[in-house]
């Protein structure tokens, strides 16, 4: 059970991470509560079913597709629909939740309510330590290590990267220091929509594929993102570690686990509230004005 | 003769000189004589849930419009009150007229709870947090079926009273004194003292306002009101279950909150009057498309995240400020409101036809990028 709870933590905790670090970043930058983040997860996972099943495309071809199309349905929505309303906060937030409403009910239209089934990606299974796991978590996991070292590169070791984390920062500034905000913002969401898209290829074999599929990570994300403090990289990273174990463990060591999975790790990010307000790694920020 | 004359004076000269207390009295007459020349049990059902979604919104509007305290989890006092109300009438046989009080006081409490745990947070982190409990709830629920009633909730539940008109008045009387009452509040020194903390928590502090009391005291009221919206709709549908509960339940309080205009009261519960019946009777419509019938039901709540989202491109403050713009305008010199048509306010004297030079001082002023 140890290794069984080992491994679920390990790729769960992958997958919550790509989806959470998107987030964190669009709220850096642009300072947007994005509640329609899971529904291009859910939109990539239908897509790649759709290219996979019904025109008989590659693993690669309609899983590389399936990102490019939702990455650029992205910052398409964010043209039209988010940036014209930018200065009023609340009228962002209601955009994003409704956005994700059209999503799921176009999905539902499209495909209907019932789950879909996805052929494996990989056959078969490796042996570590006496437990048997699919290939398919392991290229989850790959996966996922691969993408958050290629964030971290972005991040860290480009020009592109640098802007971003000014405007993070203090948007005013990196403003006057003659970066253009706005591409900036728009190329945070091209990133952030990207990793989520990414988790909703690689995880479509794996978990169910059907228009509610966004609701559950939702939730488990934005806690993930407020116990590691909004905003913050590393404390996205770690939160998705925490939160992914727990899940774990609700669900191997108690009874009617499966049911509470959810409100353990709820209950976890509340504690860490309670005690650090601004979440794990979250800088007090200065009041603004 | 003489208290009608005076009603007469009071109502042109108070009511009647704005085109928005006009409207709020017209639509008070209509909701209250509706049953009287229509008594279909179809509308009067969809008007009474929209008379208990328009107190829950407008709750919500107090807490987090007014407050700032942006609630994302605002199911959780809908359903502690109809949860409440239905184990006590039920288990405890109490009349449900008594149990709607304690599902009320129960909702205060939780919410009492809910804004000592979150009274650190500001912001995002709030309603990111607040997002969390009734989930935990939920999944409490889930996981001790035994005193739940778990995923089919408790029923069926006692009914207040029995013929479709009498249930009516019993949600319409109440919501109109719940959001007359929380408006009252939200006018009142109280309500001012709220619009400071939202808009700068310090610097309210620092004026020597207890702001942590009163958070508290708005996260209780509201959680009450909506409580009460809980336990009506629990009496009214018979069935307290989890979808009391749901995330779909917080978000669309929201929606309705935003839609209809922050910090108004009347804002919100003018969405829900608008949004409900739209979607209730989007669900039963068809219509001939090419030769097919297309069943509007299924795509009704992708009309209503369509009609949202263009609404608000258009008016992203939200319906209610946006309309109240259009018919009626500011005295510059007394802030006093005027209905469009006048010339000079109609208590000040002030010239309300700003001319060229003042119009153009305004754009500039825009231009140094005052807020």
């Amino acid at each position: 059970m140890l290794q069984d709870i080992l491994i679920t933590g390990l790729v769960n905790s992958g997958v919550y991470a790509l989806l959470a670090i998107g987030f964190s970043l669009i709220f850096g930058v642009a300072r947007i509560v994005n509640i329609a983040h899971t529904a291009f997860y859910m939109l990539a996972a239908y897509c790649f079913y759709a290219l996979l099943v019904k025109t008989g495309l590659g693993f690669a071809g309609a899983a590389v597709i399936a990102v490019v199309a939702v990455t650029a349905l992205s910052v398409l929505c964010y043209r039209l629909v988010i940036e014209p309303v930018r200065e009023h906060e609340a009228a962002v937030l209601i955009a994003t939740i409704a956005l994700a409403l059209i999503f799921q009910e176009l999905m539902l239209l499209t495909f209907g309510g019932h789950y879909l089934g996805i052929p494996s990606t990989l056959e078969g299974s490796a042996r570590f330590f006496g437990v048997s796991i699919p290939y398919q978590r392991l290229l989850i996991l790959v996966v996922a290590a691969a993408m958050l070292g290629a964030v971290w590169f972005l991040l860290y070791r480009t020009r592109l990267g640098l802007a971003i984390r000014a405007t993070a920062n203090d948007l005013e500034v990196a403003n006057l220091m003659g970066m253009n905000v706005h591409r900036v913002a728009m190329a945070t969401v091209a990133i952030s929509v990207a990793l989520a898209a990414v988790a909703g290829v690689v995880v479509a074999p794996v978990f169910v594929v059907d228009p509610f599929m966004w609701l559950a990570p939702l939730v488990t994300m934005l806690a993930i993102v407020v116990l590691g403090g909004l905003g913050s990289m590393k404390g996205s990273l770690i939160g998705a570690l925490i939160i992914g174990y727990v899940e774990a463990i609700t669900v191997f060591a108690l009874p009617a686990g499966a049911y509470l999975k959810g409100a353990v790790a709820l209950l976890i990010m509340v504690a860490v509230l309670l005690a650090r307000p601004e979440g794990l790694f979250g800088v007090a920020f200065e009041e603004e004005r | 003769m003489y208290p009608l004359r005076r009603a007469w004076a009071e109502l042109r000269n108070e009511i009647f000189v704005l085109p928005s207390r006009t409207l709020v009295l017209l639509w008070v007459v209509a909701l209250l004589s509706l049953p009287l020349v229509y008594d279909d049990a179809y509308v009067l059902r969809i008007l009474t849930m929209t008379c208990i979604f328009a107190m829950f919104a407008a709750s919500w509007d107090m807490l987090a419009g007014y407050t700032g305290q942006v609630n994302f989890g605002h199911a959780l006092f809908f359903g502690a009150g109809a949860y409440t109300s239905a184990l006590l009438s039920q288990d405890l046989g109490v009349s449900p007229w008594l149990t709607i009080w304690a599902g009320a006081a129960v909702a205060a409490l939780v919410g009492w709870g809910v804004g000592y745990l979150c009274l650190r947070l500001r912001g995002s982190y709030l309603s990111l947090a607040t997002l969390a409990f009734p989930l935990i709830v939920l999944g409490l629920l889930f996981a001790f079926p035994g005193f739940s009633g778990g995923e089919l909730g408790i029923s069926p539940v006692r009914r207040l009273v029995l013929t479709p008109t009498q249930n009516y008045y019993v949600a319409a009387v109440l919501m109109l004194a719940v959001v007359f009452g929380l408006w009252l509040v939200a006018d009142s020194k109280f309500g001012i003292v709220l619009h400071a903390i939202r808009d700068d928590e310090v610097a309210a502090r620092a004026s020597g306002i207890n702001t942590p009391r009163y958070k508290l005291a708005v996260f209780a009221l509201s959680a009450a009101a909506a409580g009460l919206a809980g336990a009506l709709f629990a009496h009214y549908l018979r069935v307290a279950g989890p979808s009391t509960l749901e995330v779909a339940l917080s978000f669309q309080v929201v929606i309705w909150g935003i839609f209809g205009g922050v910090a108004t009261i009347y804002g919100p519960v003018a969405a829900v009057f608008l949004l409900y019946p739209l979607t209730e009777w989007l669900a039963s419509a068809r219509f001939e498309f090419m030769g097919k019938t297309v069943n509007v039901g299924e795509i009704r709540l992708l009309l209503f995240a369509l009609i949202v989202l263009l609404v608000l491109l258009f008016m992203p403050r939200g319906l209610a400020p946006w309309v109240r713009d259009k018919v009626e305008t500011q005295c510059p010199r007394c802030k006093q409101r005027n209905g469009a048509w006048k010339r000079i306010c109609r208590l000040c004297g002030a010239s309300l036809k700003a001319d060229a030079s003042q119009s153009k001082v305004a754009r500039a002023e825009r231009l140094v990028g005052h807020q």
